[in-house]
């Protein structure tokens, strides 16, 4: 699996002795005994996500046709954070709020069993639910697909949607599952051994796309 | 590594706020329309019950289907256990069967700690005998931090028959662990000859501690489990330690009580108390089936549990 390579999603494994909240939103930077520490590029900076999320906001909203009937989902932690961000961009262009919330799809997880229990996430849906809605799942980084096909069965168990689109601030490729992104940040391609971090200011003081490793 | 939920002791403060926060996140699942996750899918939970129960095994059996594994009940009514078989043999079959958890109830204290030498699944005690009942406690704990926030702090009363009940020691623990002070209210008849390593204090007089409490438990006077006469007649029992609208009306505004159950109405507790809007009993019997799903759920659902402690 790819767990491992992905740290953006792999940081919110609990490990007895830590709260999970320490384990959610402590930022996994580089630590001594590192193979490749300190050899981390920055691929996007602050204003090309800044650039990246408004384009993504227009063509939400495009694609969608307005507001009303939206519903962005982000998939904690990260993800969370960029499904405000866009309601908040489309709330600027749009001129009446959006709705957003967040969907925690550890539960539905395929591989659990892997490593050992972790913590939950938040999952915050309006009260309307997302039945007749067009959801948009929104996450950080689009890898295996994995993550996405958990979240289209939680959204499974939660309602029927009209719609369910995809937004991710990065696709790194190497899907394992047939599963695309509606909407993309940047495409960028790596190769499995690389690992690909997304921080963002309100959990990691600053925003930036972040790859590290591989042979290059 | 194999762990087990056994005793409130062995919960570190981390461990217990791991359960109550994933509790937490679980209650939502009970506002949905579809109650099931799929987590513990091709799992098997066994409800091991040697002693009557209602609401804790409709509760285990109510958290593990929510989480979707497989649940066998076996009580020892009915069973083999009836033509004498013992626990050990009980426990071998249990294990021939593939059990990822036992959840045991036993009249006798520390047969769950003897199980868990004897099987592979992780053993979950749902009260042994005047032992313990750890997610009577953590549901208690939940209950207590949704009605009230942080327990860091909090005075929490515990009245009635302390030396029968194994819900007290698991909360004087647990309540330590997390933060609360505890006292124990009990004719001194019905309090534990040792009790020293107990971290709370001991009162025999309800109306001194009263106006104090945060949270008043009641627990339920265990005429089964007495041999003797704790006390001179139900009645003056009731008078002194039992609560009453009067002594409900004592109690600072905001402060809640509870009750494990089965109640004894009139005797420990009014009806007109236990129906009140500070009662938080149905409360509890809800929030005992979300507790219950966070501790299978940490217990089963990864490689090795997060939670709990080793045998």
């Amino acid at each position: 699996m790819n767990g491992a390579q992905n740290q953006a999603r792999d940081d919110r494994r609990p490990m007895a002795g830590q709260s999970p909240r320490d384990a959610a939103e402590t930022p996994e930077g580089p630590r001594p005994g590192d193979e490749y520490a300190g050899d981390e590029r920055a691929v996007l900076e602050a204003p090309d996500i800044n650039r990246a999320l408004t384009r993504i906001a227009h063509e939400i909203l495009e694609r969608a046709k307005g507001p009303e009937k939206l519903l962005l989902l982000g998939i904690p932690t990260r993800g969370t954070i960029l499904a405000r961000r866009l309601a908040d961009r489309i709330e600027q262009v749009e001129g009446q709020p959006v709705a957003f919330g967040s969907l925690d799809v550890t539960m539905y997880r395929d591989d659990l069993r892997l490593k050992p229990a972790r913590a939950l996430g938040r999952t915050d849906l309006p009260t309307e639910g997302v039945d007749g809605r067009i959801v948009v799942l929104v996450d950080d980084v689009l890898y295996s697909g994995r993550t996405v096909r958990a979240a289209l069965d939680a959204l499974n168990d939660l309602g029927r949607p009209t719609a369910v689109r995809l937004a991710v601030l990065v696709d790194r490729g190497h899907r394992e599952l047939p599963i695309r992104a509606d909407h993309v940040g940047k495409n960028l391609p790596t190769s499995r051994a690389e690992t690909v971090r997304v921080c963002l200011a309100e959990t990691d003081q600053r925003d930036a796309v972040l790859l590290r490793g591989g042979l290059r | 590594m194999n762990r087990h939920l056994l005793s409130t002791s062995d919960l570190s403060r981390d461990d217990a706020l791991l359960i109550l926060d994933t509790a937490e996140h679980l209650a939502q699942v009970a506002d949905r329309s579809i109650k099931k996750l799929p987590t513990l899918r091709g799992r098997t939970v066994v409800n091991l019950f040697f002693e009557d129960s209602t609401r804790t095994r409709i509760s285990f059996e109510a958290a593990a289907k929510r989480l979707s594994a497989d649940v066998i009940n076996f009580s020892a009514k009915g069973s083999s256990v009836s033509k004498g078989e013992s626990l050990k043999d009980t426990a071998l079959t249990l294990q021939a069967m593939g059990a990822d958890a036992v959840v045991v109830r036993h009249g006798a204290s520390g047969a769950p700690h003897r199980l868990a030498t004897w099987v592979d699944g992780s053993v979950v005690n749902a009260g042994d005998g005047t032992h313990e009942h750890p997610t009577q406690a953590l549901l208690d704990a939940f209950t207590m931090r949704r009605r009230l926030g942080d327990l860091d702090g909090r005075r929490v009363t515990i009245v009635g028959d302390v030396l029968h009940s194994r819900v007290a020691r698991s909360n004087v623990h647990l309540l330590h662990t997390l933060g609360a002070q505890v006292t124990l209210v009990a004719p001194p008849t019905l309090v534990p000859v040792s009790m020293g390593d107990w971290p709370c204090e001991v009162s025999y007089d309800f109306d001194a501690v009263l106006p104090k409490s945060d949270v008043v438990m009641m627990l339920r006077v265990q005429h089964e489990r007495m041999n003797a006469s704790y006390f001179p007649s139900a009645r003056e029992y009731s008078r002194r330690y039992g609560l009453d609208p009067e002594r409900l009306g004592r109690m600072p505004e905001g402060a809640i009580v509870m009750h494990p159950g089965p109640m004894n109405r009139g005797m420990e507790i009014a009806a007109e108390v236990a129906d009140s809007g500070r009662s938080t009993i149905v409360e509890q019997v809800t929030n005992g089936v979300t507790v219950r799903m966070a501790v299978l759920y940490l217990l089963l659902s990864g490689s090795e549990p997060a939670i709990g402690g080793t045998q």
